[in-house]
C-alpha cells in the first residue's frame, strides 16, 4: 500500500489549524444531551447510526407545523408559497453545503439508501448489458451493495468487489486493476461506517474517470464530519442522509451531475414529477422534480437547512479537528484495555472506534454499557461482508460527534473495565 | 429496575465460558441452524432420539453470553427428556422469558430458572430463545434454518 493513500485523503479532508470548539457550549444546543438513562447522564456514542438534533432544527420543525405548514409546489395560497419557498431554500443550502454548481443537481430523497437505489434504477439499469460490471469496495454498507446486486440480477451484469487490507484500507492497486473496459459504474463509500476508514476518493474518482467510468460516492458518514465539495471531487453522484448530520430523519440528498440527471428517466411516478399527463402520454418534469414524485418529506427538507447552517456555523474544519482529537484519545485509551482489538486501523479515519474484546461478545458489552447510560452500537453495522473479512461475528462501535467530550470517552472506558470485571 | 447481576448470574457466566455439550454431531437425526442477523448470534443444534426420548443433544456456534449459556443449559435440561416434556419445557422457557406465566407449572424448570433475569432486558430475550427455537425446529422438522427476524 503506498503512502499516497492517506496523504491524498488528508488533502481532501483535514484542515489547517483552527480555533477549537467550545464543546460545553455546543452541548447546550442539544436538549437530549441533558437526558438521564437509568439515572446516569446519557453518553451518546452512536452517532454513526444517527446523530442528535440541535434546538434550531427542532424549533424549525415546530415553527413550520405551528405557523407555516401547507403542501408545497401546488397551491396559490400564502401558506403553500411560504412552505414551498422554505423547501426550495433548503435545496440552495444543500447546494452550497456540498459545493454543487447548480441547484437542479440536488434531488431530495428519503436518505442515502433511496439515493443509491435511484441511481441504480434510473442511471445504471438502463445502461447495463450482460457481462458489464459494477465495481464496489469490500467496506460498503448494505445500502451500497444490495441495490447493485438487484440491478445485476435484472440485467445480467456482474458485481466486482475491490478488496481491503487487514487495517481496513482499500487496496488501490487492486481497485485500479478492477477498473476495466467492462466497468460501467463505480460505487464507493467515502467514510466507512463499520471501520471509520476515509477512502482516497479523489484518487478513486480520477482513476474511474481515466477509464471514462462514472462514480457514485456514498457520503452518509462523510457529510457530517468532513468538508465535501462535489465540484472539486468531480464525482458523478454523491449520496447522504439528513439524520446523520443533525438534520431530520426521512430526508436525504442525491447530488448528480446535471447532464446525468437530465438524461435519466424517472424512477417513481406520481405527482410533481410530470409535465403534462394524458392517458396516452406523459411528459416528465425536469430535474430535480423529475425524481421527486409525490408529496415529499416537507418538514424534513425544510429543517435540513438549519442543520446545515448549524454545522457551517461551527465550521466543518473545527468539527473535524475536535472529532479527530476524540478519536485519537479513545484509540490511545483502547490500548490499555487487555484483550481489546480495534477493527479498522487505517491511518486516515473519522470518528469511528470499532472493536472486539476477547472475553465478551459485543452484545454483552452493549448491555453492560447501557446500564451506565452509554449508548454504543453492537452488531454487524449493516456491513456483514466487513465482519466476514475480519472474521468476527459482530463488533462494538463507539462513534463520536463534535458534541462528545473527553470525559465521555473516559466514561466509555470505565464502562469497558466493568465489562472486564464481569467477564474477565 | 433491571439489574445487571440478575442478567449475568454466576451460573450463566460459567456456562458461557465453559459451554456443556458443545460439539457438532453431523450424523444426528435432527439438525437445525439458527441465527440472529441483528447481533450475529449463530447456533446449530444436533438432536438424536431414542424412541420417544432425546438420547443426545449438543450444539455449536458463536454467540453472546446469554445465547451460549442458554444453549448449554438447554442441552443439559433436555438430555433424556421425552418429546412431550421437551415441548413443555420449550413453552415454559418461552413464557418465563416473556410474560412470566408458565403454561405447564408441573414441569419444573430447574436450573433454567437462572435465565429469568433476561426478561428484564427485552432486547436480549431473543438471545436466550434462539437456541430453543433452533432445537424445536431440529426436533420437529429435521434440518432447517431458523432466524429470529
Ligand atoms: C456508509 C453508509 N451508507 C449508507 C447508509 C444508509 O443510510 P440511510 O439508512 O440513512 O439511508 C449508512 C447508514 O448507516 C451508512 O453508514
Amino acid at each position: 500500500m503506498s503512502s499516497a493513500v492517506p496523504l491524498d485523503a488528508l488533502r481532501d479532508t483535514h484542515a489547517p489549524r483552527v480555533e477549537p470548539l467550545d464543546v460545553e457550549r455546543v452541548r447546550q444546543d442539544f436538549p437530549i444531551l441533558q437526558r438521564k438513562i437509568r439515572g446516569k447522564p446519557l453518553v451518546y456514542l452512536d452517532n454513526a447510526a444517527s446523530s442528535q438534533r440541535p434546538r434550531v432544527v427542532i424549533e424549525a420543525i415546530r415553527k413550520l407545523y405551528e405557523q407555516d405548514y401547507a403542501n408545497i409546489h401546488r397551491g396559490v395560497h400564502t401558506l403553500s408559497q411560504v412552505a414551498t419557498e422554505a423547501y426550495e431554500n433548503s435545496r440552495d443550502k444543500v447546494r452550497q453545503f456540498i459545493g454543487a454548481a447548480d441547484r437542479r443537481e440536488i434531488v431530495f430523497t428519503r436518505g442515502t439508501t433511496e439515493s443509491i437505489n435511484l441511481v441504480a434504477n434510473s442511471f445504471a439499469r438502463p445502461r447495463l448489458q450482460p457481462g458489464d460490471e459494477i465495481l464496489i469496495t469490500a467496506m460498503e454498507h448494505h445500502a451500497n451493495i444490495v441495490p447493485w446486486q438487484l440491478v445485476c440480477e435484472q440485467t445480467g451484469a456482474r458485481l466486482r468487489v475491490a478488496p481491503i487490507s487487514d487495517e481496513g484500507i482499500l487496496r488501490m492497486e487492486e481497485f485500479a486493476r478492477l477498473l476495466t473496459p467492462r466497468t460501467r459504474l463505480v460505487a464507493a463509500v467515502h467514510v466507512s461506517n463499520a471501520l471509520g476508514t476515509i477512502n482516497p476518493i479523489r484518487r478513486m474518482i480520477e482513476l474511474a474517470h481515466a477509464g471514462g467510468i462514472p462514480i457514485l460516492i456514498d457520503g452518509a458518514q462523510a457529510a457530517p464530519h468532513l468538508r465535501v465539495n462535489v465540484q472539486q471531487l468531480d464525482c458523478d453522484f454523491y449520496a447522504f442522509s439528513g439524520h446523520k448530520m443533525c438534520g431530520p430523519t426521512g430526508i436525504g440528498v442525491l447530488y448528480g451531475k446535471l447532464a446525468h440527471l437530465e438524461a435519466m428517466p424517472p424512477w417513481q411516478g406520481g405527482g410533481d414529477m410530470i409535465n403534462v399527463v394524458t392517458f396516452e402520454k406523459t411528459t416528465y418534469n425536469d430535474p430535480p422534480q423529475r425524481f421527486e414524485a409525490g408529496t415529499p418529506n416537507i418538514e424534513g427538507g425544510i429543517a435540513l437547512a438549519p442543520a446545515i447552517d448549524y454545522l457551517l456555523g461551527l465550521g466543518m474544519d473545527r468539527i473535524a479537528a475536535w472529532e479527530n482529537e476524540l478519536l485519537a484519545y479513545a484509540t490511545q485509551c483502547a490500548a490499555d484495555i487487555p484483550g481489546l482489538r480495534i477493527i479498522g486501523t487505517a491511518p486516515c479515519k473519522a470518528s469511528v472506534l470499532s472493536f472486539v474484546l476477547d472475553c465478551a461478545h459485543p452484545h454483552d458489552i452493549g448491555t453492560i454499557l447501557d446500564q451506565e447510560g452509554i449508548a454504543i452500537r453492537t452488531g454487524h453495522h449493516c456491513a456483514q461482508p466487513v465482519m466476514q473479512r475480519f472474521n468476527v461475528p459482530a463488533t462494538a462501535r463507539a462513534s463520536f460527534s463534535f458534541y462528545n467530550t473527553r470525559e465521555e470517552v473516559d466514561a466509555l472506558f470505565r464502562g469497558l473495565r466493568k465489562v472486564l470485571e464481569v467477564f474477565g | 429496575m433491571a439489574d445487571l447481576d440478575d442478567l449475568y448470574r454466576e451460573m450463566i457466566l460459567d456456562h458461557s465460558r465453559n459451554p456443556r455439550n458443545f460439539r457438532s454431531n453431523e450424523a444426528a437425526a435432527g439438525i437445525a441452524h439458527g441465527n440472529n442477523p441483528l447481533c450475529g448470534d449463530r447456533v446449530s443444534v444436533f438432536v438424536d432420539l431414542d424412541g420417544d426420548s432425546i438420547r443426545d443433544i449438543s450444539f455449536q456456534g458463536s454467540g453472546c453470553a446469554i445465547c451460549t449459556a442458554s444453549a448449554s443449559l438447554m442441552t443439559q435440561a433436555l438430555k433424556g427428556a421425552t418429546r412431550r416434556r421437551a415441548q413443555f419445557l420449550f413453552e415454559n422457557v418461552h413464557h418465563m422469558l416473556t410474560d412470566g406465566k408458565l403454561p405447564h407449572p408441573e414441569v419444573e424448570l430447574g436450573k433454567l430458572h437462572v435465565l429469568e433475569g433476561v426478561r428484564e432486558f427485552p432486547i436480549r430475550v431473543k438471545c436466550a430463545t434462539l437456541p430453543w427455537h433452533t432445537f424445536h425446529s431440529a426436533l420437529t422438522r429435521g434440518s432447517e434454518i431458523v432466524s429470529t427476524e
